[in-house]
């Protein structure tokens, strides 16, 4: 295929992923393409990245779609050509390129399990090749092969840096099965539906595991943004109020006419925040992630309490300050230590928020924001929509961020439409739009 | 107008920025090769520390041109980032020349006497070959974008009074983001995209060594090995390469030419800040407590 269609391949599969790319990004890639040529593949990929994206968050589907675009070779590997290939044999091999940090053979071997192992149904399925390699049981092996280090300082990395390596082998399985998937059964096919979309454009109540954990490494890069951005905003919040005394003191020096304008420096005091949090299965991810955020935005407030629900109302402000160092075992720990549930598992809004009322109503009072975690599916109950309307009364702010889309709102045991009578309900469907409110909504 | 014209290929980037001790990435030094053929400003995104600022700077080294740097921060405006009119001088000069009627005087002080040039306006003027940089835009108000877009669109610049000052050769253009906001889209669309990230281990071992020369290769493979373990921790805020070489540095001071618990735990105020992060860190790293 020529050069051009290529590239018209690349962009559109792009522009399929979300990623706005217009003609003259197009016509800059195919000046990259130009000055660059095919030569090395490493550079073309890093040229036309600089041409096409405009944010690093692009980049992960970028990567991917370049892959099937301008794949790494033709066929099976050469390798995986005239050798037999058992179990054992890829395995050990695995253990020793794992154990020397080998990029390129664990590269080689990726080609071969995929060869070898991940046929499936016409094409080729990395889930396949991996259930059988199970590289994630090698660890052990690797960390015997490699002699546990020297006895030094830095053999105590050893074990994370190897699940890494583990981690950029599976990945590596994943782009050989999207080019030969490509070959066999066409491009169009894989770039439509073998790319995964960008992080921040996961749906929250979809994401898999491997997601979520990629979600809250985010959470702190993250928070580093919206800080600098709330921080800008009470700055510029607070210019605009002329202090009159100082402006003419400064007038002095310019024969008393105002020209440098001293402005009113008011300190306000930094808001309050309640965050109420629907934790039941189904949207635990999205509220997980969203108390972790403001957590890491504690600075931001003079004070922050978290209450977690399904039908019960409980406060777990303690668990998520210390569950911050360790992210992964937040939502175990809230649901072992807190009492959230005292039925059957189900979110029951209505009883929640007169349980709230009943124990909780002096948490809301004139300097606090509220923000509501949840889906409104309330499983049929009473939605009590004047007890949280008394319930917010005292607020300064209150908002209610809902995972599910818009559309679905009035849907099934939905109550969204109704609580959003009460309270503004917005669609917070992925990072993208959490930042996106956090950044409007949060108060300065 | 002549476009900057200073590399021959993406080898010599990477050679003659080594040469001024600024180690690029294969992906770094492709994309300054291309914003260098195309004549197109490079936005440079990336966390703190990785050395953005620098390479504007190792490019001015690199093709001997001069560097003009826009330091940006929150309320920079048009009188700072492009021009302003020198009022004091213009008010002596109306003084001095009592005599005269105001229309000769006015002509006489709306010339490029009594203009100060600031730095957008410094690039595009002058015959010499120049590295204009726009360090940190994001901290600029959203105002300035559109300064910039001017600026950076054709190279010129129209001073009401004086007429259109057009670039003779355009500047070799760096902006750098650490991304605490968005910039918008115009200004992105503008400029190539390169985001840094931390290096790769190897390199980052080089830069160590570059910067350090006595700092040994097993040590240098060591702290870079402890500083790889915790970036991948989620602190506040990662370490970055400019700490991983004050990290050598101390090192160094202190005579060691292994690590151990104590030279890690003692030194590790050098890499990791919050107090937050240095408990994690010694958590996560086993460091046993002083005197045990
Ligand atoms: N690739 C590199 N080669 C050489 N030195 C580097 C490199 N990357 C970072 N550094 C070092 O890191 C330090 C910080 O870089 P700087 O440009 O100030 O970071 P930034 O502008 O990205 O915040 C510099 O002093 C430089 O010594
Ligand atoms: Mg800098």
């Amino acid at each position: 295929m020529s050069l051009p269609s290529r590239l018209v391949e690349l962009v559109s599969a792009l522009r399929g992923h979300g990623v706005a790319v217009g003609s003259s990004e197009t016509v800059d890639a195919a000046a990259v393409a130009g000055v660059l040529g095919l030569a090395d593949r490493e550079r073309l990929r890093a040229g036309l990245a600089a041409a096409l994206l405009r944010g690093e968050g692009q980049r992960p589907v970028f990567d991917a779609v370049f892959d099937v675009c301008f794949p790494l070779g033709v066929g099976s590997p050469e390798l995986a050509r005239d050798q037999d290939w058992d179990l054992d044999r890829l395995r050990d091999e695995l253990v020793a390129a794992l154990a020397d940090d080998d990029g390129d053979a664990v590269g080689r071997l990726a080609g071969i399990a995929v060869e070898a192992f991940g046929r499936y149904g016409g094409g080729f399925s990395a889930y396949e090749a991996l259930e059988r390699v199970r590289p994630q049981t090698l660890v052990a092996r690797v960390l015997a092969e490699s002699g546990g280090g020297g006895g030094g300082f830095t053999d105590r990395l050893e074990r994370d840096e190897v699940r890494r390596r583990v981690e950029s082998f599976r990945e590596a399985v994943r782009t050989e099965a999207r080019r030969r998937t490509a070959e066999a059964r066409g491009r169009q096919r894989v770039l439509e539906h073998a790319v995964a979309p960008s992080a921040d454009r996961v749906d929250f109540l979809v994401a898999n595991r491997k997601q979520l954990a990629e979600l809250r490494r985010a959470v702190q890069p993250l928070a580093r943004k919206l800080a600098t951005r709330l921080a800008a905003r009470r700055r510029r919040a607070n210019r605009g109020h002329i202090d009159i005394r100082r402006t003419l003191r400064r007038s002095l020096s310019t024969g008393g006419v105002p020209i440098h304008l001293a402005h009113r420096r008011r300190s306000p005091a930094r808001p309050e925040i309640v965050l109420v949090c629907d934790l039941s299965g189904s949207v635990a991810g999205f509220a997980n992630f969203t108390m972790l955020l403001v957590q890491a935005l504690r600075d931001q407030f003079s004070k922050i309490r978290v209450f977690g629900f399904i039908d019960t109302v409980d406060e777990i402000t303690h668990l998520v300050h210390t569950g911050a160092a360790n992210p992964d075992s937040l939502g175990a720990r809230v649901h072992s230590e807190a009492t959230l549930s005292t039925w059957d598992g189900h979110s029951d809004y209505g009883r929640a928020f007169r349980h709230f009322a009943a124990h909780h109503a002096d948490a809301i009072g004139p300097r606090t924001s509220v923000l509501i975690l949840g889906d409104a599916r309330t499983n049929g109950a009473d939605p009590e929509l004047a007890v949280l309307r008394d319930l917010l009364a005292p607020a300064r702010h209150a908002h209610w961020l809902n995972p599910e889309r818009t559309a679905l709102w009035s849907t099934g045991d939905s109550e969204a439409d109704r609580y959003a009578t009460v309270v503004p309900m917005h669609e917070c469907r992925n990072t993208r739009q959490l930042t996106t409110l956090v950044g409007k909504l949060l108060p300065t | 107008m002549t476009e900057s014209g200073f590399f021959a290929s993406v080898d010599d980037v990477v050679d003659r920025l080594a040469a001024r001790g600024y180690l690029a990435s294969a992906a770094v030094a492709t994309t300054v090769f291309l914003a260098d053929r195309l004549g197109r400003p490079l936005l440079v995104e990336g966390p703190a520390g990785v050395g953005k600022t620098e390479l504007a700077r190792a490019v001015s080294a690199a093709t001997g041109s001069r560097l003009v740097r826009l330091q940006c921060y929150e309320g920079v405006d048009e009188a700072r980032a492009l021009y302003e009119w020198n009022h004091a001088k213009q008010l002596l000069r109306i003084t001095a020349g009592r005599d005269e009627g105001w229309e000769a005087a006015r002509a006489d002080i709306f010339t490029e006497e009594f203009l100060l040039a600031r730095p957008l306006l410094t690039a595009i003027t002058g015959d010499e070959p120049t590295v204009l940089l726009v360090d940190e835009v994001d901290k600029a108000d959203v105002e300035v974008e559109g300064l910039l877009l001017e600026v950076l669109g054709d190279f010129q610049v129209t001073v009401p009074e004086l007429g259109t000052i057009v670039a003779k050769r355009k500047p070799f253009t760096v902006l750098t983001s650490n991304a605490t906001r968005d910039l918008s889209d115009a200004l992105r669309r503008r400029c190539l995209f390169l985001h840094i990230d931390f290096p790769d281990a190897e390199l980052e071992q080089r830069i160590v060594r570059t910067k350090v020369p006595g700092v040994d290769e097993a040590l240098a493979a060591s702290l870079v090995r402890v500083v790889g373990a915790l970036r991948a921790m989620e602190l506040r805020k990662a370490p970055s390469v400019a700490e991983t070489v004050d990290w050598a540095r101390t090192l160094l001071a202190l005579g060691a030419d292994t690590l151990d618990d104590d030279l890690v735990r003692q030194s590790l105020g050098v890499i990791v800040k919050h107090q937050d992060d240095v408990t994690r860190v010694r958590d996560r790293l086993n460091l046993s407590e002083a005197g045990r």
